[in-house]
């Protein structure tokens, strides 16, 4: 009950900051998605998780690093039970404890993903080269359903290192959805997501 | 309510209430894609207008400080969409910090309790001089000059030029109580009123444009027949005002030319951007600076010459 409270007030509160924008370049729709989006600040997860329609917003959980989000009560709290979001631990992975299978399980339970597969925030222009792991889910889950999400302003917002947000007007594009194709290899299927994202620079809604 | 607002009131909802008669009309004999287009967005609009107009309304007539804070959330939603579209850097963070957390409140909070001789200064000198310091703070020191100008530019028109609308209800004028609100909306209407006419007499008549370098679709037709118009109109509600009929003309008329030059102004700015309009958040208009562009403008000289020639401190 609270809970739900305060989600409503989150999703006001990032609306009203951020101006947050939804530009759907392909009107959204139901089911279960991989939202990429690339990555410019601590905000990015919740400003695409307060931008999805309210049913769609229900199954997304953003996938986010431990060592940021598992540290103190109120991050804590933000990250487990608000936004559900699936943590991953950076500095230990290995074959037994491999990152990926935390994100398949949510998956298998049809709930969607929220990923920045730039890895780490970006301070730059453009985006980064992409972590291999959205290829490894495609890989998968060949079936699985990838949209490009490009955020712009958000690092005007939230430059690194900073902790009160400015209440610039950002805007989300959400663009078509996309799936990896037979006998896809790693370089094509992660350029072709870079892609998915950078065109939405210019695409019109 | 007193007898004043009652009648602008009323006044208002036979103005919109015509309008959207009109606009039905339009949209029935409406015939071609480009015809109905042009319909549906005169629907959008006049939608809108019906919610700013009641919004506006009622907040003036609730009282001194209300208008004083629903201009200083204009002014925000103005500002943050300036900052959003004029290309600030990363680096300008505690530059921005400062306009949005420190500046733009206090700004307002100085006209909320009359302190003048503070507002009157607050941006045009000491922000001035405290926005060069806090971009030196940041360190880095590429486009200086250009950095530090796009900020101050935003802050006057965005903050220091919308406050001069309400600062009208610091005014003291001969047996009005200051916190009158029929000096804010005598100007709010006519800037306004003549926003719109310019557009109607236009579409109806425009041929020469004014200004095709700036704003292709002004024409000479639509600003002399605006202005004109909207200039009457104020010297027909100068009941409400302590003007003459005259005196009422020749204020609404400075009134709209200073509208239109804002207009203009703000859309060179935006050309220079690379942008048609400033915002979304009105529906038909664009954003909340398409809409107060105007305004921007006149409210300083219409404040100035009013405290000058007819306020009694």
């Amino acid at each position: 009950m609270a809970d739900t409270l305060i989600r409503s007030l989150l999703v006001f509160f990032v609306r009203a900051v951020t101006g947050a924008r939804a530009r759907w370049v392909a009107p959204p729709s139901e089911g279960r998605k991989v939202y990429i989006a690339n990555h410019q600040s601590h905000l990015d997860a919740l400003a695409v998780w307060a931008a999805l329609p309210e049913r769609l917003r229900e199954r997304a959980r953003p996938v986010a690093a431990k060592d940021y989000w598992d540290c103190g009560p109120v991050r804590k709290h933000l990250a487990l039970r608000i936004l559900k979001a699936v943590l991953i631990d950076r500095t230990d992975v290995s074959r037994s404890h491999h990152p990926l299978d935390g994100l398949m399980e949510p998956l298998m339970q049809s709930d969607s993903l929220i990923i920045f597969p730039e890895g780490t925030r970006n301070s730059e222009e453009g985006l980064r080269p992409f972590k291999s792991g959205i290829f490894h889910l495609a890989k998968r889950m060949p079936e699985l359903e990838f949209v490009p999400v490009l955020l712009s302003n958000m690092n005007r917002v939230m430059p690194k290192g900073r902790h009160v947000p400015l209440p610039l007007i950002c805007t989300l594009s959400f663009g078509p959805s996309f799936r990896i194709s037979e006998g896809e290899d790693k370089l094509s299927f992660l350029s072709r997501a870079r892609q998915a994202i950078l065109d939405l620079e210019r695409a019109v809604a | 309510m007193d007898a004043h607002a009652l009648w602008v009131v009323k006044g208002l909802a036979g103005l919109l209430g015509t309008a959207t008669l009109l606009a039905a009309l339009v949209a029935w004999r409406a015939s071609t894609d480009a015809g109905r287009a042009t319909a549906e967005n005169l629907m959008a609009r006049i939608k809108a207008w019906w919610w700013m107009a009641a919004v506006f309304v009622a907040i003036i007539l609730t009282g001194p400080t209300a208008a004083v804070w629903l201009f200083a959330l204009m002014s925000f939603l103005a500002l943050r969409e300036f900052i959003t579209l004029t290309p600030t850097k990363v680096d300008d963070y505690f530059t921005l910090c400062l306009v949005f957390f420190v500046v733009l409140p206090l700004n307002f909070l100085l006209v909320s309790i009359n302190w003048y001789g503070t507002w009157v200064v607050l941006i045009p000198a000491f922000t001035f001089l405290l926005i060069p310091l806090t971009t030196l703070s940041s360190g880095k020191m590429g486009g200086f000059l250009a950095r530090v100008a796009k900020i101050q530019w935003a802050v006057m028109v965005c903050i220091y030029f919308v406050s001069h609308v309400p600062a009208l209800l610091m005014l003291r004028i001969g047996e009005a109580e200051p916190g009158d609100w029929r000096l804010v909306f005598f100007l709010v209407f006519v800037v306004q009123m003549s926003d719109i006419l310019q557009y109607v007499f236009g579409k109806l008549l425009g041929r020469r444009k004014i200004a095709p370098e700036v704003s292709p679709k002004k024409t000479w037709e639509g600003f002399i027949g605006g202005v004109l118009s909207a200039s009457l109109l104020g010297a027909g509600i100068h009941f409400l005002t302590p003007f003459s009929a005259t005196q009422a003309f020749g204020l609404a008329l400075v009134i709209c030319l200073m509208g239109f030059f804002g207009g203009l102004t703000l859309s060179a700015v935006k050309r220079d951007l690379g942008v048609k309009d400033w915002g979304t958040m009105l529906e038909g208009h664009g954003g909340m600076l398409d809409r107060i562009d105007s305004l921007c403008f006149a409210a300083p000289v219409f404040f100035h010459i009013v405290r000058y020639y007819f306020s009694d401190w």
